[in-house]
């Protein structure tokens, strides 16, 4: 596993000498500052750590981290990522992926990462389309969304990402928005030190094609009344005046207005990131206004058994009382007969 | 036990055992094939099954068959026609009967020749008299009476007991060549250790089955003595298994850990299963989602500094495509298995074909040149897939190990290498002490560029599926993109420093070479010897290298009056070397059955070109 060891680096040691290529005011920009001062902040030494995407512009990412890096083929990161971690469980392992690149050509290798919980942190920049293809639905583009491909709207409903992490067993599921450089930051941090398989998925905005899809929750003005940051073990308020807040209603999440039908702070839930039930985590990620505030915040951070570690753990156990230690063994093991 | 004291004296033997597909004949066929290979035989096996798992009961679909060819002198074929068959039930009849020798020896159940079964294998009345083989020496045994019979007082279900009936035929066999059953007993103690009653119901059959051969007296014995074998330590060994430890093999002289990444596939499986079992030897085996992910999972895994290899068949060398030119341009090490079977699409997954060299060769976008090497023997798997990790790892290529299904499930005994006769394989990694570290930096010589592995200082840098300058800096122009295709063409064509010449077996000059690649060896051996026999002036040669091609083919070729080229397919080889050597005029020979060649067939070719 990762050894996290203090000592004195700067976000500025993980910036590469390849000029960043992303558009002006792309929200990859924020997301590109956030990791490598969380990185910093961490103190990983920048050789144990790799970064690893797969296709689409926030998979250009690894070119710009001074660190090991591999930038794959569409929709395969996280098998390379496996494959990365399972070799060499000491690595910091990273992948950079998209709503795209992640969830439709890469569906499959991300729930069985998810499933297997390789330690691995998996930051899915969300866009909600296509942008490197130059503006075609993804499948997490709202219903009815008009692109380049869907000239009359979309006629599919997405995906949300945090109900597929939870579906696929997902034990780390985190959100963020990618100009919150202080709050993406904090949560980066926390998903490195999580054991096991963490997803954030960012809300990023693509300023071409795109742009402003996150601004009804994520504008300056409307943020803080419509999303909500959760903490582990605060009470869940949120809004300008720190008045708002979610209870339990029956069998569903609930908004009310603290000192309304005498409803004080003690009332509100309390968050519980541990709880390995996933029933309010589910719903919780699921949040959607306006009926409720989006959800930000580690949602989600339940401790359990990586790949990595089972795979390494099988091998020693089997190593330490082989009766086969090298090749030579086994060639002469079995049925064998001399011929003279 | 008594000796057969009559027993024929016969050069070489071909025994099928065949049955329905639950009726255990590819057990019944392992289990002779390792008695008799104790005994000092030579050997070459070729089992013969349905996709099905378990195909509609008493179907010729559902026929398993399993075919060992032993002998006095090298065998190096399954053979072509059978001496021996034993059919569990008609089906078994009517799928063999073709390849059984019209003097050959019969053993049936007639228990199983009920009406229904009859019926079902397609026949109207008695098989025998249907197929007019009363010339045969027809042994119509009561197999499942005999067993019910015999284990009547053992208190097993019914289920059981009709399940040893395969032990039954075992028996009468082992009589009929004079074998041990001690082997086959052991094998039985071992399996059922919590089962002794099984493993005693199993004895019995087999041991029902071989006083009821000599009790009838029906049966000729036949004695098939010892063949002059080199001196060492054998054991039979089948393609996949060889394919699997060579490549263990290679990683311990590379001093690497061995990562596996793939998905199961038919007649691939087999490697994987192999590796998965050998934790103790360190192998890190991960059976993935899919296709694609098991050779990712490797690329993974070659970034990080190990042996990476993935296996699979035709349809998962089609998924797995994107991920080789990956490889290609990331120039990473990795071996990618082909276990090749019918295709296309699904085709015929158990059955043997060579159609996947234009793939592995050409079947990516781009420039994309990667190594492609063939196997031509069960046992020779070991070395082939040994020399591909050695190339992949010393060059840092992919290499592509094309093996077949008959390769794959054939077995052959095998003389033990020593690990230390193999070469040591040193990888071309990156030093600390040549900084800056250049992604793509080569070596003069081989063109390799440096394998910098994470978790060392200063040697951080970035590939991927991008054209690359040298640094590593993602580059669009246009002349340092045709200089990097140009580089990895010329890095695979150097790796002929290891590609050995070509050997030819026979004269080097004469009337007709035979050529051909892979797992038709043997039977090209064969057909050759026997017509050299017979005064031709013929030779044989066998590709192992596809690319790099040897160095001296032109020259081999040069000194024959016409070169015939077999394969089992529809010219894959040849056309690709119509391409390569346009000046020689090849003919060709071509199956695509799912069926290995006869020796007859390419015989038959032979002798209509030397008649012209």
């Amino acid at each position: 596993m990762t050894e996290f060891t203090s000592n004195q680096m700067t976000p500025k040691d993980f910036k590469s000498d390849q000029e960043v290529r992303w558009c002006p005011g792309c929200g990859d920009h924020a997301v590109l500052n956030s990791v490598q001062k969380a990185l910093s902040e961490l103190g990983v030494q920048k050789e144990k750590i790799a970064f690893i995407s797969g296709i689409g512009c926030s998979s250009r990412f690894p070119y710009y981290m001074n660190t090991y890096g591999f930038h794959g083929i569409h929709g395969r990161a996280s098998a390379i990522a496996t494959g990365v971690k399972t070799s060499n469980p000491e690595l910091s392992v990273w992948q950079i992926t998209g709503d795209g690149d992640a969830l439709a050509i890469g569906g499959n290798h991300f729930i069985h990462t998810i499933r297997r919980n390789v330690d691995i942190n998996i930051l899915l920049f969300n866009n909600e389309i296509y942008g490197l293809t130059k503006g075609q639905y993804s499948p997490t583009s709202g219903k009815g969304l008009v692109t380049k491909t869907s000239p009359f709207g979309t006629v599919e409903e997405p995906f949300s990402v945090g109900e597929l992490v939870i579906g696929a067993k997902g034990k780390f599921f985190a959100r963020t928005l990618d100009s919150n450089v202080s709050l993406s930051t904090q949560i980066y941090i926390e998903a490195a030190r999580h054991k096991g398989t963490s997803v954030v998925e960012v809300l990023q905005n693509c300023v071409i094609f795109n742009d402003g899809i996150h601004d009804e929750i994520a504008g300056k003005e409307v943020r803080e009344d419509r999303t909500v940051i959760l903490r582990h073990g605060e009470p869940m308020v949120f809004g300008k005046k720190g008045d708002k807040g979610l209870i339990l209603d029956g069998l569903k999440l609930k908004v009310v207005t603290l000192g309304e039908h005498g409803i004080a702070e003690k009332d509100l839930l309390v968050h519980d990131a541990f709880e390995t039930n996933p029933g309010i985590h589910y719903m919780l990620a699921n949040m959607r206004y306006p009926e409720y505030p989006v959800a930000l915040g580690v949602i989600r951070s339940v401790p359990g058994h990586t790949y990595e570690k089972g795979v390494e753990e099988q091998i020693n156990t089997i190593r330490k009382d082989a009766k086969i230690k090298c090749m030579d063994d086994l060639l002469n093991s079995g049925s064998v007969w001399k011929v003279s | 036990m008594g000796k057969n004291s009559k027993a024929i004296e016969r050069e070489e033997v071909v025994i099928r055992f065949s049955g329905d597909s639950g009726d255990g004949m590819q057990l019944t066929g392992s289990l002779f094939t390792d008695t008799a290979a104790l005994y000092g035989n030579d050997l070459t096996t070729f089992p013969d099954y349905p996709a099905e798992i378990r195909a509609p009961q008493g179907t010729v679909g559902g026929v398993s068959g399993y075919q060992v060819h032993l002998g006095h002198s090298e065998i190096y074929t399954p053979g072509d026609y059978a001496d021996v068959l034993v059919a569990m039930n008609p089906a078994a009849i009517k799928a063999n009967i073709k390849w059984t020798k019209p003097d050959g020896t019969i053993i049936y159940d007639k228990d199983n020749f009920t009406e229904k079964n009859i019926e079902k294998a397609g026949y109207i009345s008695d098989p025998i008299t249907e197929e007019k083989l009363e010339h045969y020496n027809i042994i119509a045994a009561p197999i499942t009476s005999m067993v019910k019979e015999a284990l009547k007082n053992f208190g097993l279900d019914p289920k059981t007991v009709i399940r040893t009936k395969n032990m039954f035929a075992l028996g009468m066999v082992y009589w009929m060549f004079d074998r041990k059953l001690k082997h086959t007993e052991q094998f039985f103690d071992k399996k059922f250790a919590s089962k002794p009653e099984v493993a005693e119901a199993n004895k019995i059959a087999l041991r029902t089955g071989y006083y009821y051969a000599e009790t009838i007296e029906a049966l000729i014995p036949i004695r098939v003595s010892p063949a002059p074998i080199a001196s060492g330590s054998y054991r039979n060994i089948c393609g996949n298994a060889a394919t699997a430890w060579g490549l263990m093999a290679a990683a311990e002289r590379a001093g690497l850990k061995l990562f596996i990444g793939s998905y199961p596939i038919t007649p691939a499986t087999g490697i994987l299963e192999e590796l998965a079992a050998r934790k103790d030897l360190g192998v890190i085996s991960f059976q993935a989602e899919d296709e694609i992910a098991g050779i990712c999972s490797a690329l993974g895994a070659s970034f990080a500094g190990h042996l990476a290899v993935t296996s699979t068949s035709g349809p998962g060398l089609a998924l797995k495509s994107e991920a080789i030119g990956l490889a290609v341009m990331a120039e990473l090490p990795i071996v990618i298995i082909d276990v090749q079977r019918g295709g296309p699409s699904t085709g015929l997954p158990t059955k043997t074909e060579q159609s996947d060299l234009m793939q592995a060769l050409y079947g990516r976008n781009g420039e994309s040149p990667v190594v492609v090497i063939a196997a031509s023997t069960p046992s020779d798997c070991f070395h082939f897939a040994f020399e591909a990790a050695r190339i992949a790892l010393e060059h840092m290529t992919p290499v592509i190990l094309l093996t077949d299904g008959y390769l794959a499930n054939g077995t052959e005994p095998w003389r033990i290498p020593a690990m230390a006769d193999l070469p040591e394989i040193k990888p071309p990694f990156a030093s600390e002490k040549e900084l800056p570290y250049l992604p793509y930096k080569r070596d003069d010589k081989r063109l390799a560029r440096f394998w910098a592995v994470p978790g060392i200082p200063n040697l951080e840098h970035r590939i991927g599926g991008l054209e690359k300058t040298v640094k590593g800096t993602v580059s669009y122009i246009p002349e340092n993109h045709e200089m990097m295709v140009n580089l990895r063409e010329e890095k695979v064509a150097r790796v002929v420093e290891k590609v050995p010449d070509l050997t030819v077996s026979g004269e080097d000059s004469g009337d007709l070479l035979v050529v051909g690649w892979g797992g038709s060896y043997g039977y090209r051996v064969m057909a050759v010897r026997e017509l050299q026999a017979e005064g031709y002036k013929i030779s044989n040669v066998t590709f192992n290298y596809i690319n790099p091609l040897p160095r001296n083919v032109a020259e081999v070729f040069s000194k024959f009056k016409t070169i015939v080229v077999c394969e089992l397919n529809l010219g894959q080889f040849v056309n690709y070397l119509r391409m390569k050597f346009p000046e020689f005029k090849y003919e060709q020979v071509n199956k695509v059955q799912g069926l290995p060649f006869t020796v007859k067939e390419i015989k038959d070719k032979c002798l209509e070109i030397l008649s012209r």
